[in-house]
């Protein structure tokens, strides 16, 4: 088990895009620690800057204000000890199941020999349940297996942080389940750091150790909940009281800032000019 | 999408069925059949126009002696003759052409601003009919193989440069954007996740300028040409010989649907991997 020393630690940060709404600020002094095995959730309103706080940790862009620093060091690029996983997926069409989770063993930057990456392959392909589909093709997998072959391939070059933006959002509620466990069941044999994108008040309480609620746009801290339930966990910890109370407490604040981004977003439709 | 969300681990096969259109289910005969009938019609249309008078007859030659003036042209060789010259210059000037397509493509498809700056240009070069720049090729690089090579890169070149960089601009940023979280060096980011990407666009504008080419092949053989299916065509209008016409014709007809078929099958076996639209 690895478990990660360094953090990524937001300071401050402020993200401005010209021409957004609010005077062009998507971000606004977020302060954030991620780090040291832990499960955190960012949940807020679609379209409230959550996504960009996901691409400033993963490096695929920079703050206006502010630091965003791995180990002290600022995120400037990505980097393969910062995994990725996307809502959709981006499991290279071209290549099998097998050639898309040693995609990244077969790079400069993380090399393996062929027979270590047939180990770490096979580990993967059982644990995914994906044994059988070696060979297959993307394009003859279901979306819930094409997202099981997204997440192999980040775990596949053993990264200290996962980073996921809503990566259940395009599943079925049935599929979404099944991952839920089987990320939790992948969680307690290699623990990283996890930052997680979602809507779903239920993924977040049952997936992390910490909440944090975001603000309509744009986009600041406003909650941050330690979640209380001991891993690892299961299907039971959905009917305790605990579990109830902080999911209708989540769901009021979620849906309190999804009305304020809501009457934002008409606002800004009306009166284009205060924009 | 696939419209099977189920767990059920043993379902990709029949997945891979569903991708399979109605014609591959067909016994092999039946196939044949289908794909023989609408020639049989076209042919029996042809028999028909000629029985309705005389006159008709006279200006269409009967199917056989079409085929008995092939069988001729075969013995003799020169038949062979025009149509090696004829597909070597259409290779030769597609291949040309797509060839200095590709870096230009990849160019245009990746850079915005040049793209921008470009397509009034390569909109307004596309645009001149190939038969109408043989009086300059004529001038400027005279009447031999090069010039009429030259028809054809250039008919090549502009077509397959838009299908190229139109292409190319439209690949997804995700999957350069996971290559990098994984990474990978630009070099490895090039090779790896871009070539494979743009492969099938190649392809497709490979097909699309073979189609041009052959089209472009009767005009560059007005060059004054000695060898080709184009001016076999020439030669024989000038004598009246309509069987050696149409054999000239379905000649070009049916080496580019040999080559197009080559090249779908070849499209097949190499980018089979893309979605498929259903």
């Amino acid at each position: 088990m690895m478990t990660s020393e360094r953090e990524i630690q937001f300071r401050n940060v402020s993200v401005r895009y010209a021409g957004a709404p609010n005077d062009g600020w998507v971000v606004r002094n977020v302060s954030l620690d991620l780090g040291r095995g832990e499960f955190v959730s960012l949940i807020g309103p679609s379209g409230c800057g959550k996504t960009t706080l996901l691409k400033l940790a993963a490096g695929m862009s920079t703050p206006t204000q502010g630091s965003v620093t791995l180990g002290s060091q600022p995120i400037t690029a990505p980097g393969p000890e910062r995994g990725v996983v996307f809502q959709e997926y981006g499991v290279f069409p071209w290549l099998s199941v097998r050639g898309n989770i040693e995609f990244g063993l077969t790079l400069a930057a993380n090399r393996r020999d062929a027979a270590e990456r047939a180990v770490i392959v096979d580990k993967y392909l059982a644990l995914m349940g994906l044994g059988d589909f070696r060979d297959a093709l993307p394009n003859t997998l279901s979306g819930g297996m094409r997202q099981r072959v997204a997440l192999a391939r980040a775990y596949a070059v053993n990264p200290e942080f996962l980073l996921m933006d809503e990566p259940f959002g395009a599943l079925d509620a049935q599929t979404r389940l099944v991952m839920h466990d089987l990320l939790l069941d992948l969680q307690r044999q290699e623990e990283k750091s996890v930052l997680l994108i979602t809507h779903s008040v239920d993924e977040a309480l049952y997936l992390s150790s910490k909440i944090v609620l975001v603000s309509a746009r744009p986009a600041r801290i406003t909650e941050i909940i330690e979640v209380p339930f001991a891993y690892p966990r299961d299907e039971s910890v959905r009917a305790t009281s605990e579990f109830v109370r902080l999911h209708a407490h989540l769901r009021a604040r979620v849906m309190a800032e999804y009305a304020q981004q809501q009457r934002e977003d008409i606002a800004n439709t009306l009166h284009p000019e205060n924009r | 999408m696939l419209k099977s969300k189920s767990l059920n681990l043993d379902d990709s096969d029949s997945a891979g069925c569903r991708t399979r259109s109605g014609f591959g289910r067909l016994r092999a005969w039946r196939r044949v059949a289908l794909l023989v009938s609408p020639w049989l019609v076209l042919l029996l249309i042809w028999s028909a126009i000629r029985m309705v008078s005389d006159k008709y007859a006279g200006l269409i030659p009967s199917i056989s002696s079409v085929l008995g003036q092939g069988y001729e042209l075969l013995l003799d060789g020169t038949l062979a003759s025009h149509w090696a010259a004829s597909t070597l210059r259409v290779l030769g000037g597609v291949t040309l052409g797509v060839l200095l397509a590709i870096p230009a493509g990849f160019a245009l498809g990746w850079y915005a601003g040049a793209r921008r700056v470009m397509t009034p240009v390569l909109n307004f070069f596309r645009a001149l009919p190939p038969i109408a720049l043989i009086p300059l090729m004529i001038v400027y690089f005279g009447i031999g193989e090069p010039a009429k090579i030259l028809v054809l890169v250039y008919a090549a070149f502009f077509t397959s440069v838009v299908v190229l960089y139109e292409g190319i601009s439209r690949i997804q940023p995700i999957y350069i954007n996971v290559a990098r979280t994984l990474g990978a060096s630009e070099r490895e980011l090039f090779v790896r996740v871009i070539l494979p990407l743009a492969l099938p666009h190649v392809l497709t504008a490979s097909r699309v300028a073979l189609g041009v080419g052959w089209m472009t092949l009767v005009a560059s053989e007005l060059i004054s040409a000695q060898q080709g299916l184009g001016s076999m065509i020439q030669i024989a209008a000038s004598y009246f010989q309509l069987e050696t016409i149409y054999l000239g014709l379905f000649s070009i007809g049916f080496t580019a649907m040999l080559m197009d078929f080559l090249l779908v099958r070849l499209s097949a076996r190499l980018v089979g991997w893309q979605e498929q639209v259903k």
